[in-house]
């Protein structure tokens, strides 16, 4: 038992957050990668998960939004209690193009947070994320570029859509310039940058705001150069790249 | 740190899986301590492990010729292949002696965060040998965790136009574990109790 002092008031802490990655830690542990609510990306030890009796089952792995208790050490927090809030990761298993697009929304999430930085909007916006995926409403891949816009925007990489990323002017955007920071009219555009059809910039619009009738309606052409967007203006964010973004199959 | 030859030793030690750098320590110490005849047996028994085990052209199972134990074995039956992630997975369904078909070992499991996709697996083997149509079960014995239900989920996907049998062991096996620590008499259950898988 933990003594009822003033070091283990300290030291204890619970939150709820959704499961990123599982690493195999010695013979049957696994280090354990949450985005909590509140206190921002943890890594935290979970003792005996791999054995197949141990008391957390698969409340730790992958996907599942899972309420957790934490013992604050040095070096890696230990997972004291663990109980399943909502196990998103059991309905993604059994339809693979939606597993590998929900695959990518973690290891962006942990791309994009820090450790212990508190990241709210970034994990409700992961949460919302895994739902719509889970509830089949929506191609998987366009719920994956919604997620991946919004989750750039939120870092605060948006990129421009409606307007010219260097003069802000709202028509005649011809190309799509990622060092730019998105679209950009006829007489900004640098040399070799793409040049998407407009009803992609349109997409990917409608994708940043939410406006599903729209993105549903799009022609799979258009949803093919918006994905090749997203990825590519994401990777040059992020340094070291999305590794599961190439494994995401589209239906 | 300690001199040249002990700390090369400390190093090599924690390299090994599940081997921190306190073990790699004692470890090491026990070594030096030890009856020189056991450590040179030890050393031995490395050597010759890189030099005469290799992995089954057939199955991927670790084996001492070319092929292994099991696909030389004229008694076992060539029309069920149980699909597994590792060899140390067949040693531990071999213990339930429920199972008197062939392997197939993919060599871990599609896991697209750490970079493994299917084509890092033994799966373009595996549809070698489906496709004469001999075979007519497909036993999927992945690990009980997401990445393995995922696995599964992909392969039965994949040779669903072949029209054989695919089936997943039963979910009396508690999710999120390893399938090497399930014990015998579970695991036993789990292969008379496995389940159609319809993708
Ligand atoms: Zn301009
Ligand atoms: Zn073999």
């Amino acid at each position: 038992m933990v003594p009822y002092g003033r070091m283990s008031v300290v030291s204890l802490y619970r939150d709820e957050g959704i499961v990123l990655r599982t690493q195999k830690l010695g013979e049957a542990d696994r280090i354990v990668t949450i985005l909590t609510r509140r206190t921002g990306r943890v890594r935290a030890a979970a003792k005996g998960v791999r054995k197949t009796k141990s008391r957390f089952g698969a409340r730790l792995e992958p996907f599942t939004h899972v309420d957790v208790q934490l013992y604050e050490r040095r070096s890696l927090d230990l997972i004291t209690q663990a109980e399943t809030i909502r196990p998103y990761g059991e309905p993604l298993v059994s339809d693979y193009p939606r597993y590998t697009a929900g695959t990518a929304m973690l290891e962006t999430t942990e791309k994009l947070t820090e450790e212990k930085e508190p990241a709210l909007r970034q994990f409700l916006l992961l949460v919302g994320g895994l739902r719509t995926l889970v509830d089949g409403s929506h191609e998987p891949r366009l719920v994956l570029d919604a997620f991946l816009l919004r989750s750039l925007s939120v870092a605060g990489w948006a990129p421009a859509l409606d307007e010219c990323a260097r003069c802000g002017s709202r028509g005649g955007l011809r190309g799509f310039a990622i060092a730019s920071g998105g679209a950009v009219c006829g007489t900004c555009r640098p040399p070799g940058s793409a040049s998407p059809a407009p009803q992609t910039l349109e997409l990917m619009l409608a994708l940043l705001r939410g406006e599903w009738t729209v993105a549903d309606e799009s022609e799979t052409r258009h949803r093919v150069e918006c994905s090749g967007l997203v990825a590519a203006y994401l990777q040059w964010h992020l340094e070291h790249g999305i590794r599961s973004l190439k494994h995401v199959e589209r239906v | 740190m300690y001199e040249g030859v002990v700390q090369n030793l400390i190093d090599e030690l924690g390299r090994l899986p599940g081997v921190g750098p306190k073990s790699a320590q004692r470890i090491a110490f026990h070594l030096l301590a030890a009856d020189p005849a056991d450590v040179l047996r030890l050393s031995q028994a490395l050597i010759e492990v890189k030099e005469k085990v290799r992995f089954c052209k057939t199955c991927g199972n670790v084996a001492e010729e070319e092929l292994c134990r099991i696909c030389r074995d004229p008694r076992r039956d060539e029309n069920v292949i149980c699909v597994v992630e590792e060899s140390k997975d067949v040693v531990a369904i071999e213990k339930t002696r429920e199972f008197r078909g062939k392997y197939h070992v993919l060599g871990g499991a599609i896991s697209p965060i750490e970079g493994v996709g299917p084509e890092d697996l033994r799966i373009r083997e595996l549809m070698q040998r489906l496709a004469d149509g001999a075979v007519t079960e497909l036993i999927l014995a992945t690990d009980p965790n997401l990445e393995g239900e995922a696995t599964a989920t992909y392969l039965a996907r994949l040779v669903k136009p072949m029209g054989l049998t695919v089936t997943r062991l039963a979910s009396g096996l508690p999710v999120g574990g390893d399938l090497e620590y399930a014990d015998e008499v579970t695991l036993g259950r789990a292969f008379e109790g496995r389940r159609l898988l319809d993708v």
